[in-house]
């Protein structure tokens, strides 16, 4: 295991103060450059030397990535806004409590005073075999320790592994998802806007990252348009220390409705895959239904299709579907 | 550029990882280099083929035998086709990844994989059973052969009762060769491989083998794989070349005409019966 050293590695620090200057710095050093938002997983890597980053571009100086600005009903959230400023904000809160909901329940006050939305969206995974420096595959290597006969994996993936069994660990992903976002990601080349949903990267498409970003490449901005303003949302994390800790399984919701009647739905799950998954079947079975018990059970009951449980997480199964039962049934408007 | 990836396992130890991708990027540009090469050579190469008086004389002396005849039987055509694509699949889900072409490429690629197995599982059984097992193999034999081409390639004349080839000339038989340690090499290694991913038809277990078995078995499959990047743009480059359509022609639609069949081959080492103009297959071409 690796040892966490009381000195920091030696690499370039650079601290601009525009997005065109930390551009400009990404796409000099390219895949050598790590981007630092909050540092809350920047520093593990670095003092642990898993991580050998020859430049670190601090982030915290761009004032124009901070903020959240009314887009037309949405929202427009700069990247290195903190998580306690996402919880505290009254436009979030007013048009979208599953994200201010998500964001509440990530790690603790301190935390969220220094954590970043950019950052919390794009953190690696947590799995331990791969943070301990071993030749994983995500790591680069050929093999995976999670994934093996004597392995521990309670916390890992029963969805869509492929090779890798790590899970997303975001919180406010989730949601973000659920809430049909954008996120914009700028590099000197110009700028992309991608869906919420295809920013976070499954082990099948690339092992070695987590999310869309390329070298030279930073996420500026999240778009959260007006579609779900207001909508009836619920978010429940479950997580084995309540006072802080990463996500067993979360889930959220975002349901339309006309009197009892689902008009629209977005249910995604979290911490059971390497990205935040939509249960499109899930969504497609309720559309249409009365939001009571019988379609709480029904959905509940395909909610697990195709997961395929390791040794260790088979507590997943259940927990999976009581959570999306909960959601479907659950409250009607924000549960905080 | 590095040959080999090395990391460190939980024991502390070094162990193999795979190749370097650089030696992809290798076998990518030595085969570009190779077929430009080739090509501006053959621009000005002073290759002697057979004079059109010479072949008259063979046309006269077996005018006995079809207009057409069957080179490769349909079997056999099958067979290269379905290797071909699968071949294909494989250096495409393995490589594109690689250049930065982001897909789900892991089921394609052992899906393809296991398809190239079964297909030369059954090639080897139909030449051992159906055709002449031999014929596509290189030996000393095949010295005084090699010497003929080589006056060819030069412009030097050759004696009338030169060496010819029989069904596969040696370039044929020598890729074959090739092909053929290089698929039996990613073919073993990549079956072991399949213990490491979630397929459904073997228990995943990584733990098989040791580190070190496991570093030289992805080495041996990204070598052999690697290899198959410059053998192909070969095999292409050939296919397409104008003095062997023909040929390409013949894989495609199984026969050649009399006439090419006396040009680039010894009628005593490549036996056709004469009525039906089936040839007596000695072997399938890859």
């Amino acid at each position: 295991m690796p040892v966490i050293r009381d000195v920091m590695p030696a690499f370039e620090l650079f601290q601009p103060t525009s997005v065109s200057d930390a551009l400009g710095l990404l796409d000099r050093h390219r895949a050598d450059a790590w981007v630092m938002a909050g540092g809350l997983d920047t520093f593990d890597w670095l003092k642990d030397r898993i991580k050998r980053p020859r430049a670190v571009v601090d982030l915290t100086f761009v004032g124009e990535l901070r903020g959240i600005r009314d887009a037309g009903g949405g929202l427009e959230i700069g990247a290195l806004t903190t998580l306690t400023d996402v919880v505290g904000h009254p436009l979030v809160r007013e048009r979208f409590g599953l994200l201010a909901e998500s964001a509440a329940l990530v790690a603790s006050p301190q935390i969220r005073n220094q954590g970043t939305i950019g950052g919390n969206v794009s953190q690696d995974v947590r799995c331990h075999y791969y943070r301990a420096g071993w030749p994983c595959y995500r790591a680069g290597g050929n093999i995976c320790y999670a994934d093996t006969p004597t392995a521990v994996n309670r916390e890992h993936a029963i969805f869509d592994a492929d090779r890798c069994v790590a899970v997303s660990p975001s919180d406010t992903g989730g949601a973000l998802v659920a809430l049909d976002a954008e996120m914009v990601i700028r590099s000197a080349g110009g700028e992309r806007v991608v869906r919420a949903e295809d920013y976070f990267v499954g082990p099948g498409i690339d092992i070695t990252r987590t999310t869309a970003l390329r070298p030279g490449e930073l996420l500026t901005a999240i778009r959260i348009p007006a579609t779900w303003a207001g909508a009836q949302f619920y978010f429940e994390k479950i997580r084995e220390r309540q006072v802080w800790d990463f996500a067993l399984v979360s889930v959220a919701s975002a349901l339309k409705t006309s009197g009892q009647t689902i008009d629209e739905a977005r249910i995604v799950v979290n911490a059971v895959a390497a990205r935040p998954k939509r249960l499109r079947n899930v969504e497609t079975l309720v559309r249409g239904r009365a939001r009571d018990e019988e379609t709480a059970n029904a959905a509940a009951a395909i909610a697990t299709d195709g997961a395929e449980p390791l040794r260790h997480n088979g507590y997943k199964i259940p927990l999976v579907q009581n959570l999306v039962k909960r959601a479907i049934r659950g409250a009607t408007e924000w549960t905080s | 550029m590095d040959f080999v990836s090395w990391g460190r396992n939980p024991w502390e130890e070094t162990v193999l990882i795979r190749i370097s991708w650089d030696l992809f990027w290798a076998a990518l540009v030595g085969g570009i280099l190779f077929l430009l090469a080739h090509g501006g050579y053959m621009l000005f190469s002073a290759y002697r083929p057979k004079e059109d008086h010479e072949v008259d004389t063979l046309e006269k002396a077996h005018g006995h035998l079809p207009s057409t005849i069957e080179r490769h039987s349909f079997v056999a055509r099958a067979f290269h086709w379905v290797m071909a694509f699968s071949m294909l699949a494989l250096v495409f889900t393995a490589f594109l990844p690689v250049v930065g072409v982001r897909f789900a490429w892991v089921e394609w690629h052992w899906w393809a994989g296991l398809l190239l197995t079964a297909s030369i599982v059954f090639h080897i059984i139909h030449t051992t059973v159906f055709l002449d097992f031999w014929s596509i193999w290189v030996g000393p034999k095949d010295i005084p052969e090699a010497r003929i081409e080589l006056m060819r390639e030069l412009g030097k004349p050759v004696p009338p009762d030169a060496p010819k080839p029989g069904k596969y000339p040696l370039g044929n038989r020598l890729y074959h060769l090739a092909v053929l340690l290089a698929g039996l090499a990613v073919i073993a290694t990549g079956l072991l491989m399949m213990f490491r991913v979630r397929t459904n038809l073997v228990p995943r277990d990584p733990y098989i083998m040791s580190d070190a078995a496991w570093g030289w078995t992805y080495v041996a499959h990204g070598v052999a794989a690697v290899s198959f990047v410059g053998l192909i743009i070969a095999h292409i480059y050939f296919a397409l070349r104008p003095e062997h359509l023909w040929l390409t022609k013949a894989m495609i639609f199984g026969r050649v005409s009399r006439r090419q069949y006396l040009s680039h081959h010894d009628p005593s080492r490549w036996v056709v019966a004469k009525a039906a103009g089936e040839a007596k297959e000695p072997h399938a071409a890859v």
